[in-house]
């Protein structure tokens, strides 16, 4: 299973940066938004990935081979709210910037080097 | 004691907090804010004088034992970082009180600056490789709500750029926590360093550290990493464009030292040699920039990027006296930096332009900000007795002790170059004939002193940390031991 979620992650890492790489700024927030999933799926996979086991450590499953890693899906998850938290916040930015500027050309955001 | 670990991110949450609830009083905002600030730095102060003395302090987040739970520790390099953070927050709290707006307050500016000065306080003690990653995300999340602060087009711009780069930076340190995870089996710092040493081989945790250092790389501003910082820190306010001057690239810096030593207990010759050449860089590269511009704070900026270059040679070097060296040069940086960034925005109120061309004889007009310009302008270039003097000479014998010779002489050529760009800003704004068109005249002149207090403090505390070198130097020297000595950080964290 491991290969797959791999060549996911990479598919997911790479069709982000395609996109962050357009000149289009809502591409630009879903380029990130991929990115961030892609990352998460990393921990995810490195964590070590089984099937139906239970992420609790009881008596009945002392032998630490049947039971789930918990913390990989804790980590996925504080991720995940943080990176909601931060897209959020990057569309409003880039809706605030393009009615600011009324374009969505991230080669026109030259303003900053002008002196 | 132990309690108290934890105040120096709890005191930042409440005031911050408090000043959300009361956003329609601003005066009420000040008062949570100076009490907290004052609190903040006693609780500093206490940590630097115990821990100066050998002690760490740690504390187990829910009781959870060592390498399952949250660890937060204060050693003698988190509580030099958090002595310095609670002064520069007091000069900007300071500076802000007179330069910023009156409506940006009900905006929550103060409950902003203190949830960033949270996350640096939290990035500065946590034990613990993914709470670290927690704690970049509270910093960057305000950074990015403040840098955007007023939605200026230029603030506009320069925070798209900031965001996305910034949030790149964090997307490649989770995938390295995450791969270190899979790797190891553990984020907590300590866990990480006892594991980390038995492994045999060196290309994991090369690969590993190298993806750490590129995350953290984007942070601080390193050589092939820097290019949001001069395009996102000249557009904020002055006041909070110091703020991030001193903090955010420090914290970056700050994780780069503290994640590196506590993983190679011997630096790999390929990893030292990979730093050195992009602390050359760096330092070469940001000063080249810096020489090339004409806009105050641009000229800053670039600045940032090749001081930073210093404080990655430190740790390169890998010797005590290199690391104690960086330490000493970010306490000294932080300070010099953010005043510049202060007077800046002071020059700005006088003659209404960031522009050097446009800027003159502010020497005949304003004599006691001329003289902290040129306190923190020298400094940054390394003249004695001030405190950039100090850092770049323990550096530099550091470097010629560990035979980098290359690294040496690029940072003194660097030097000359710093001096020749505050001469520049120097002959351009304080000398020649004013060009400026008088701003002020529109409106009632601004009472400023509040903001000269701040200035003036940070600039004799650039004078004193010079005078006092050898002082603060042993602080440094001392934290740089223990840093390189990771055992009794290793054994304090789990309880052996």
């Amino acid at each position: 299973m491991e290969w797959l979620f791999a060549i996911l992650v990479g598919c997911l890492y790479s069709a982000g940066l395609y996109l962050m790489l357009q000149r289009n700024m809502f591409k630009l927030v879903l380029g990130m938004c991929l990115i961030s999933h892609g990352a998460n799926l990393l921990i995810f996979t490195a964590g070590g990935l089984t099937r139906n086991l239970p992420p609790i450590f009881s008596e009945v499953t002392s032998v630490t081979s049947q039971i789930t890693d918990p913390l990989p899906q804790a980590f996925v998850l504080t991720a995940i709210v943080i990176s909601f938290g931060v897209t959020a916040f990057l569309l409003v930015l880039v809706h605030r910037t393009h009615k600011t500027l009324n374009t969505d050309d991230i080669d026109d955001l030259i303003k900053t080097d002008l002196q | 004691m132990k309690t108290l670990v934890i105040f120096p991110i709890i005191i930042p949450l409440i005031t911050a907090s408090f000043c959300l609830v009361s956003y329609k009083t601003p005066r009420l905002q000040w008062f949570f804010v100076g009490l907290g600030n004052i609190s903040y730095f006693i609780v500093a102060l206490t940590f630097l004088w115990a821990t100066y003395h050998g002690n760490y302090y740690s504390i187990q987040i829910g009781n959870w034992e060592a390498p399952f739970g949250i660890t937060i520790i204060i050693d003698l390099f988190s509580s030099i970082m958090l002595v310095i953070t609670s002064i520069l927050v007091f000069c900007s709290l300071l500076y802000a009180l007179t330069m910023t707006p009156k409506e940006e307050f009900r905006l929550g500016y103060l409950s902003l600056t203190f949830f960033l000065v949270m996350g640096v306080s939290g990035a500065f003690t946590t034990g613990d490789l993914f709470n670290l990653y927690v704690w970049f995300e509270v910093m960057l999340m305000s950074s990015f709500v403040l840098m955007a602060f007023g939605g200026e087009q230029r603030q506009l711009e320069g925070s798209i750029k900031y965001v996305i780069l910034n949030l790149m930076s964090s997307a490649i340190f989770l995938a390295s926590t995450g791969i270190l995870y899979g790797m190891v089996g553990t984020v907590n710092l300590t866990d990480l360093s006892i594991k980390l040493s038995m492994i045999e081989h060196k290309y994991p945790k090369l690969i590993v550290s190298s993806l750490l250092l590129v995350a953290f790389g984007i942070k601080a501003g390193l050589f092939p990493l820097y290019f949001w910082l001069p395009a996102s820190y000249h557009t904020p306010p002055p006041g909070i464009s110091a703020l991030f001057s001193g903090l955010l690239t420090k914290v970056g810096m700050y994780s780069i030292i503290r994640t590196f030593t506590l993983f190679y207990r011997e630096i790999d010759t390929t990893m030292q040699n990979a730093l050195l050449i992009i602390a050359s860089l760096t330092m070469l590269i940001g000063v080249l920039g810096a020489v090339s511009q004409n806009e105050i704070r641009r000229i800053l900026s670039f600045h940032i990027i090749s001081q930073i270059g210093y404080m990655l040679m430190g740790l390169a070097l890998w010797t005590p006296a290199g690391i104690a060296g960086a330490i000493y040069f970010m306490a000294h940086n932080i300070i010099a930096k953010s005043n510049l960034f202060f007077i800046s925005g002071i020059i700005h109120k006088k003659t209404g332009s960031y522009n050097l061309k446009s800027q003159g004889n502010l020497y005949k007009e304003l004599p006691i900000l001329s003289f902290c310009f040129l306190c923190s302008a020298l400094s940054l270039a390394g003249l004695p007795p001030l405190s950039g003097f100090v850092g770049k000479l323990a550096l530099i014998i550091a470097g010629i002790n560990a035979n980098a010779y290359i690294t040496v002489l690029v940072s003194i050529v660097v030097s000359f170059l710093t001096l020749f760009s505050m001469t520049k800003i120097w002959i351009y704004t304080f000398w020649g004939t004013p060009n400026h068109k008088k701003t002020d005249t529109s409106e009632t002149p601004q009472n400023l002193s509040f903001a000269y207090c701040s200035v003036i403090i940070l600039a004799l505390l650039t004078l004193g940390l010079g005078i006092l070198g050898e002082t603060f130097f042993t602080i440094s020297y001392k934290s740089a031991q223990s840093l390189l000595q990771p055992l009794t950080y290793i054994e304090k964290v789990m309880g052996y």
